[in-house]
């Protein structure tokens, strides 16, 4: 079978599965919801891969095929295609989220057990994968909006999931508002596209842009910005971002799904995928770049004050995401991806270590609670010291390879762009600061009072379920989040899931070792071929040296972290006063939110109050209350006239038609 | 006398019977309006017929009485009816079709 | 001559019908359009349609009229109250009884027929016998000659279903 028709199958599988199970959630029982998911996507990925053997049987040169099912929209000079586009990039990304989301869902399959949503979970997650893999395949723009739609759909309902609690629903809701800000410059990049080159088609569009456009020229870095827009939107970028740490009201496995392996990465995908358009506007591009490199920063030293764990690990993902915006940018394409791949397996990895804990934490996400799991939770500790190692770019770790590639790249590209190098550098230097700040906090020291009681009865903590964020009682009769807590180590699902990935997290590096191998960029270049940015290759030695000073870097900061917390504890507190004014705008993440509250939200509810009460009440209603009491009134004068007194029908008849005959005989006189 | 004569005679008459429906208010009474209007119809018919000289206005007007009978009928009917079931014989009381 | 006849005829009628809407006893009224009904045969005469003053007298005051008679006995009639109770009956009724006449009148009377101000062309002997009409109704008026004998077996059913003694129900007015 062609690339294509694989490409089909691998959009079918996961659809099914969510109708399947959506549908049948009487019927079915929990667990074969569960294994109905989990199999879907596995069956999606070995579509992908056969895809993949399918494309590599084929001349580099050739590796790029457009198949579409009907014609969607044909009329009036558009024509769109329900399309799909098969190459290199679109594969390398269905394998990554069919991949990840196979581990993901086998890791549900255990965590999520005695959840009352089981069956909507699955059939959500399922439409999600569905989703994501519609948007990387997508072969026009139409499709790819599409796509990028649904994602936002599936992620509000998955961050509102445990829809009892007012926090969640708050955050899914914000979620949504800000995911519909970037479809909007996604969908006017989309008609600026059409309008100066006629066509939605990427195989069109690709090709003409280079022949319709001259550098810089205002339409093509319009689009590239509204197409930013969208990007930074669903990649938590300044300012869009705010969405993602208020995404965590979510459960575990949808944070290590969403928030850090997938849909956070379709703007890296959307970037490398027209890169074409972006390498027609250089100033577009860079505003990417230091857009990118800013929230690296910003977000790196809001990792470091945070204290709930899962949204410290989400703050990461911001930062690293961060990087790949950076890096496909600035033209370190491959380099990009591959950090993508990476990142998705050690970040999903570290949200399931951090569900595992929270889930022997009952659900408490405080860090200044947790110590100690390090001997409580061999299986969980372990994974969790792979995630932040690669996180931390620790040294033969993937994320040492991945990230330092795009650095290395950058200072090879030379001129300005040596500020991201340094600057990047310095946020390595930060990220392996707050990894292992997590590392030390949570698995280092005397076990707290949940750690004990495992180490002890081996029993997981069982307290009555209460909103982490508020501490507010929650009502699980309605089931939700569940009344038991599933760790990794009573759970053989989540531990295969958790040890795949962590073999991932650690050895994924080893297929772009500069000089050595360089499979991916190998398999990906194809798809830049013919862009001049793709061409700059850092040498052999600038990529060694590279490494080196990353290296060093990471093992410092490691090093930092064991004096904080391990060796010293009494630093940070010091530290904290001292630095008291820098803390406390890290510790409410540089006031972002209070920002976008003030600027945009008040103002967007004043005037809905306004059309409420003045336009909605005098306006409309006077008019329509107005028509229908005039109406009623009319009648009303008209109804008396029925009288039921037949004599006075009888006068109007005589009187009708005497003034009937009062008319003719006038006019014929 | 000349035709119009008949014809103003039976105009007269029309309107007699026209005021005659408007202020009595016993349905006996009413139908008797009728009747007179009817008849005042008869009378200029047969004197238009004279008038033409053939006889179908004649003929016209024996048909018209034909329907004045069966109207009678049908109406007499239903005084006997209401009668029957007690209603005031009174067009203003009988008025329960009204809007 | 003729004038004489004319006018006692013409006064006969137009004492009956003022007797007909004028009369507070409906049999007073009943009996107003017999002499009403007389004098109209009268008129009938006087224009030579002698078939059709017969039929007056013998189907319409004969047959008609005793009908009403009947049924005037078998419901009685009390007078009507004084009071009104549509505001300007009173005063609009006569009002557009006079237009009407007036109208009717002018629009006769002002027409372009001139053949009205004259007594009408001289017709043959046998204008207005029964054997001319009877040729009409059954050589060119047949259709509408049957359609009324149809209509009058219709009423005769109808006054029968009418007037049956089905069980009158309690309160069922609207039957």
């Amino acid at each position: 079978m062609s690339a294509t028709a694989w490409a089909w199958l691998v959009l079918l599988f996961p659809l099914l599965g969510s109708i399947v199970i959506g549908l049948g959630f009487k019927a079915l029982p929990a667990k074969a919801a569960g294994a109905i998911g989990t199999i879907a996507i596995g069956l999606a990925f070995a579509c992908g891969v056969a895809a993949l053997i399918s494309l590599l049987g084929e001349d580099p040169e050739a590796r790029h095929h457009a198949s579409s099912l009907w014609d969607y929209a044909s009329v009036a000079g558009l024509d769109i295609k329900l399309g799909i586009f098969v190459d290199p990039l679109s594969v390398f990304m269905v394998l990554v989220v069919s991949g990840v989301s196979t581990l993901i869902h086998l890791y549900s399959y255990g965590y999520m057990q005695s959840d009352e949503g089981y069956h909507r979970f699955f059939s959500y997650l399922n439409f999600f994968v569905f989703s994501m893999l519609l948007l990387v395949l997508a072969g026009n723009f139409v499709l790819l909006t599409v796509g990028w739609a649904f994602v936002g759909f599936a992620s509000y309902a998955l961050i509102s999931f445990w829809y009892r609690r007012e926090t969640a629903t708050r955050a899914g809701m914000k979620a949504f508002v800000i995911n519909v800000v970037g479809d909007i410059g996604l969908v006017l990049a989309a008609f600026l596209i059409f309008r100066e080159l006629g066509s939605f088609d990427y195989g069109t569009v690709f090709e003409k842009a280079p022949q319709v456009f001259t550098t810089n020229e205002w339409t093509v870095t319009a689009i590239c910005l509204l197409l930013l827009v969208g990007a930074f939107a669903k990649s938590a970028q300044l300012p869009l971002h705010t969405w993602l740490p208020d995404a965590m009201e979510g459960p575990t496995p949808v944070s290590s799904l969403i928030h850090a392996a997938t849909m956070v990465t379709a703007g890296v995908y959307l970037i490398a995928r027209t890169h074409v358009l972006f390498e027609l506007a250089p100033t577009a591009a860079d505003v990417a770049a230091f857009v990118g490199l800013a929230t690296l920063l910003v977000a790196a030293t809001m990792a470091l004050v945070m204290t709930d764990l899962k949204r410290a690990i989400a703050y990461s993902t911001m930062s690293q995401i961060g990087y790949m915006i950076m890096g496909v940018s600035i033209g370190a394409y491959s380099a990009g991806m591959f950090h993508l791949m990476t990142h998705a397996f050690f970040k999903a990895l570290l949200f399931m270590a951090a569900g595992s804990i929270i889930a022997a934490m009952a659900n408490d996400q405080n860090i200044d609670r947790m110590s100690g799991f390090g001997r409580a939770m061999r299986f969980t500790s372990f994974t969790f010291v792979c995630g932040a190692l690669a996180l931390a770019a620790f040294p033969g770790s993937s994320g040492f390879f991945s990230k330092d590639e795009i650095l290395a790249y950058a200072a090879a590209r030379g001129g300005m762009y040596v500020i991201f190098t340094v600057l990047g550098y310095a946020g390595a230097l930060l990220t392996a600061v707050y990894s292992f700040r997590l590392v030390f906090r949570v698995l280092h020291g005397e076990p707290c009072d949940e750690a004990r009681e495992l180490i002890e009865t081996g029993h997981v903590a069982h307290e009555a379920p209460k909103n982490p964020a508020t501490g507010e009682p929650e009502d699980t009769d309605v089931g939700f989040p569940g009344s038991e807590h599933h760790i990794a180590e009573q759970s053989a699902p989540m531990r295969v899931a958790m040890g795949v990935l962590a073999f991932g997290a650690i050895f994924a590096g080893l297929v772009q070792i500069p000089g050595v191998d360089d499979v991916v960029t190998k398999f990906l270049d194809p798809v830049w071929a013919g862009s001049p940015l793709a061409a700059i290759e850092p040498s052999t030695l600038a990529d060694w040296e590279g490494l080196g000073i990353g290296g060093v870097i990471a093992l410092l900061g490691i090093g930092i972290a064991y004096v904080l917390y391990v060796a010293r504890p009494e630093l940070p507190g010091q530290l904290e006063a001292r630095l008291r004014p820098l803390h406390t705008l890290f510790a409410n993440k540089w006031y972002f939110d209070e920002a976008i509250g003030f600027l945009v939200v008040r103002p967007a509810l004043g005037i809905g109050r306004f059309a409420n009460r003045t336009f909605e009440r005098l306006v409309v209603d006077g008019i329509v209350t107005g028509t229908a009491e005039t109406v009623r009134g009319a009648g009303g004068v008209v109804r008396a006239v029925q009288s039921g007194f037949v004599r006075s029908y009888a006068l109007l008849l005589i009187a009708g038609f005497a003034g009937l005959a009062l008319y003719f005989l006038l006019s014929s006189s | 006398m000349s035709i119009e004569w008949y014809i103003v005679l039976s105009a007269l008459l029309f309107a007699t019977g026209a005021l005659g429906i408007l202020l009595r208010r016993s349905p006996m009474v009413i139908l008797l309006c009728l009747e007179l209007m009817l008849n005042a119809g008869n009378l200029a018919l047969v004197a238009f017929s004279r008038m033409v000289g053939n006889g179908q206005g004649q003929v016209f007007a024996v048909i018209v009485m034909v329907i004045a009978a069966c109207e009678v009928v049908v109406g007499l009917g239903l005084i006997v009816a209401i009668f029957r079931r007690r209603l005031p014989l009174n067009v203003d009381d009988l008025r329960e079709l009204r809007g | 001559m003729e004038e004489v006849l004319f006018f006692v005829a013409a006064i006969g009628a137009l004492g009956g019908a003022i007797g007909v809407i004028a009369m507070r006893n409906p049999f007073y009224s009943v009996l107003a359009l017999i002499v009403h009904l007389f004098s109209l045969a009268a008129l009938f005469l006087l224009l030579t349609s002698a078939f059709v003053a017969a039929a007056q007298v013998v189907v319409y005051a004969g047959a008609v009229m005793v009908l009403y008679v009947f049924v005037v006995a078998y419901v009685g009639g009390g007078g009507e109250s004084a009071w009104e109770p549509i505001p300007g009956q009173r005063f609009l009724a006569p009002l557009l009884g006079i237009a009407l006449f007036i109208e009717l009148a002018v629009a006769v009377l002002s027409s372009s027929l001139l053949a009205l101000g004259t007594d009408g062309p001289d017709v043959p002997a046998g204008f207005g016998d029964p054997a001319a009409i009877g040729r009409l109704l059954l050589e060119k008026f047949l259709v509408p000659f049957e359609t009324s004998s149809l209509l009058l077996l219709l009423a005769a059913v109808g006054a029968i279903v009418l007037a049956s003694n089905r069980r009158i129900e309690e309160g069922d007015t609207s039957s």
